[in-house]
């Protein structure tokens, strides 16, 4: 399946696509108007290593997803290679944040979880982060590996 | 074929018909339901009351779970017995049900201690199914005194729940302090006063000695009048039948880490069993929903032949009330050191023992915690990674190259 890979060796450190991705999930047309003033809680967090080492992270859409297996509220569920979260159901009970092992499931800052859905819900159409990357650090490709 | 057959329509039988299927498509699959609802969210019951879901809403699966995963579910039915040498088990409306493997999902009662009045109640309550909930909500109105007697996980979420549709909540407990399974005091004097803060009044270090009608009396000697009381002191695992078929049983259900338990083709998981915790290195009853479900999905992996180990278990907790969080795991060996960070609004602390993270709390800032978690249940050497600066903050760039590699730059 097609997943979201990370090229370090290309990452600017520039956080654009921490922004992408807010403007992509905030539902709405005019980046500005979607961003300006406003904390962001994207899906995708750049980190840097102790060397000034830049890269994202974000969902990894594990072959065995402990959050899955550890959604309280059943709103978190595998379909097609792609952990979904059902916002009608989560409680904001942050449990799948306790678990994620790489800190990929964000709170949204309004009291429930959240996380990378591959822009398959939004009108993206495909990763936002990618789309914008201005640098190619970031690739949504299928290499073979298993969902 | 052959015939599954599951005790108990919690969280830990869905993961077992999950497991199940996941290696056998063809066997039979039978659940004793003792509760009339398909697999529900069990601890949604506080968010009902709080409004934030609803009955729909709360189903743990979808309304087509059973149909899809060829299982028949037996409601209203309990299981009496088990015959562990003819592998049948006994219903309570007396027929027998044949078995080739058997998993005891059989969860957890509440546990009322003796004390004295308690049947000149009218008005009281459990809080552990639906069927208590949609009773207490009956019963409260907006002028209800209610009265809730454990300050743990149950009987503060129920305050939280019950809190804008009632006139006053009182919480009793024992324990010097809320929370106390999960909490050290400081911590816990932090989350008292954010529950103080939001209306909730708390009696501690004292039980109930006496209730006559609707006024209850300390054994400090304190007073309460209420029109409602709720018995949240705490759970026992439903172990019985296991015990009486023969099978090994403490506080819980032994199993071990394929979930077996020490007769034939018997199984348990969930609230029902005692196991090990790896960060303790000790067994214990640790009745969280998540290890129920990776309790049941492994059960039903072996049970169907396949291979699979539940061997990282940890207790671990994500709770909040009115807003602010806590995140717990692991726990606080005898001996172990603790890196604290905290000021007003937030604490972090972790505990370290033997070259290893194992555990923490954290309250009032919730962000990438499962990193943490994921050190101790990987038992991660602590000389391995950065801690200096996981201790800041948790991060995968303190965790070395190598793993970040593995994780970003291929399949996990």
């Amino acid at each position: 399946m097609k997943r979201i890979y990370v090229k370090e060796e290309w990452c600017l450190g520039c956080h654009l696509c921490e922004y992408n991705c807010a403007f992509a999930n905030s539902g709405m047309t005019d980046m500005v108007k979607a961003l300006r003033g406003k904390t962001i809680y994207p899906r995708i967090q750049v980190e840097q290593d102790e060397n000034g080492i830049t890269y994202a992270v974000s969902c990894r859409h594990c072959k065995d997803p402990i959050c899955v297996k550890s959604c309280i509220a059943g709103a978190l569920s595998k379909k097609d290679g792609v952990i979904e979260i059902d916002h009608s159901k989560c409680v904001g009970c942050l449990t799948c944040v306790l678990v994620c092992p790489y800190g990929a499931v964000i709170e949204d800052g309004s009291g429930v979880a959240q996380k990378c859905e591959l822009c398959m819900k939004n009108n993206c159409g495909a990763p936002a982060c990618v789309k914008g990357c201005p640098n190619g650090a970031i690739v949504y490709e299928d290499r073979g590996e298993a969902e | 074929m052959k015939k599954y057959v599951i005790i108990g329509n919690g969280v830990a039988a869905a993961g077992c018909i999950e497991g199940i299927r996941s290696v056998d498509p063809e066997g039979s699959i039978t659940v004793i339901s003792a509760e009339q609802h398909p697999v529900y969210c069990r601890p949604l019951i506080s968010y009902y009351l709080e409004q934030k879901t609803d009955l729909q809403r709360m189903h743990y699966r979808a309304e087509s779970f059973y149909a899809d995963h060829g299982a028949e579910v037996l409601y209203g039915r309990t299981a009496t017995e088990i015959n562990a040498d003819t592998k049948q088990i006994v219903l309570d409306n007396g027929d027998s049900i044949a078995y080739d493997a058997l998993c005891c999902c059989t969860g957890s009662s509440p546990f009322v201690p003796p004390m004295q009045g308690l049947d000149t109640v009218d008005n009281k309550f459990s809080f552990m199914t639906i069927d208590d909930t949609l009773a207490l909500e009956q019963a409260v109105t907006p002028e209800s005194r209610v009265l809730i007697i454990g300050a743990g996980l149950i009987g503060l979420k129920c305050a939280e729940g019950l809190h804008s549709r009632v006139k006053s909540i009182t919480v009793c407990d024992l324990a010097p302090r809320v929370l106390s399974s999960i909490l050290d005091d400081k911590c816990a004097a932090m989350m008292q006063k954010h529950l103080e803060k939001n209306g909730i009044d708390f009696i501690l270090g004292t039980s109930a000695k006496e209730f006559c009608g609707s006024h209850a009396v300390m054994q400090n000697g304190t007073e309460v009048d209420f029109d409602v009381l709720v018995l949240a002191v705490g759970v026992r695992a439903n172990t019985a039948i296991v015990k009486n078929a023969g099978g090994n049983v403490n506080r819980g259900i032994v199993v071990d880490d394929a979930c077996r338990t020490s007769l034939a083709d018997i199984y348990a998981a969930g609230d029902c069993t005692e196991y090990h915790d790896i960060s303790s290195d000790t067994v214990k009853v640790m009745a969280l929903m998540p290890n129920a479900y990776m309790q049941g999905h492994t059960a039903g992996v072996n049970m169907a032949g396949g291979e699979a180990a539940f061997d990282n278990a940890i207790p671990m907790n994500s709770i909040g009330f009115f807003g602010f969080h806590c995140h717990t795991a692991g726990s606080q060996p005898e001996g172990c050191e603790m890196y604290e960070e905290t000021d007003e609004n937030h604490i972090r602390r972790l505990f370290v023992k033997d070259d290893k993270l194992t555990g923490f709390m954290l309250l009032g800032h919730m962000h990438r915690t499962g990193i943490y978690t994921a050190l101790i249940r990987n038992q991660t050497p602590l000389s391995s990674v950065d801690f200096a600066r996981l201790k800041i903050e948790p991060q995968l760039a303190a965790m070395g190259n190598a793993y970040r590699d593995k994780v970003l730059k291929g399949a996990v």
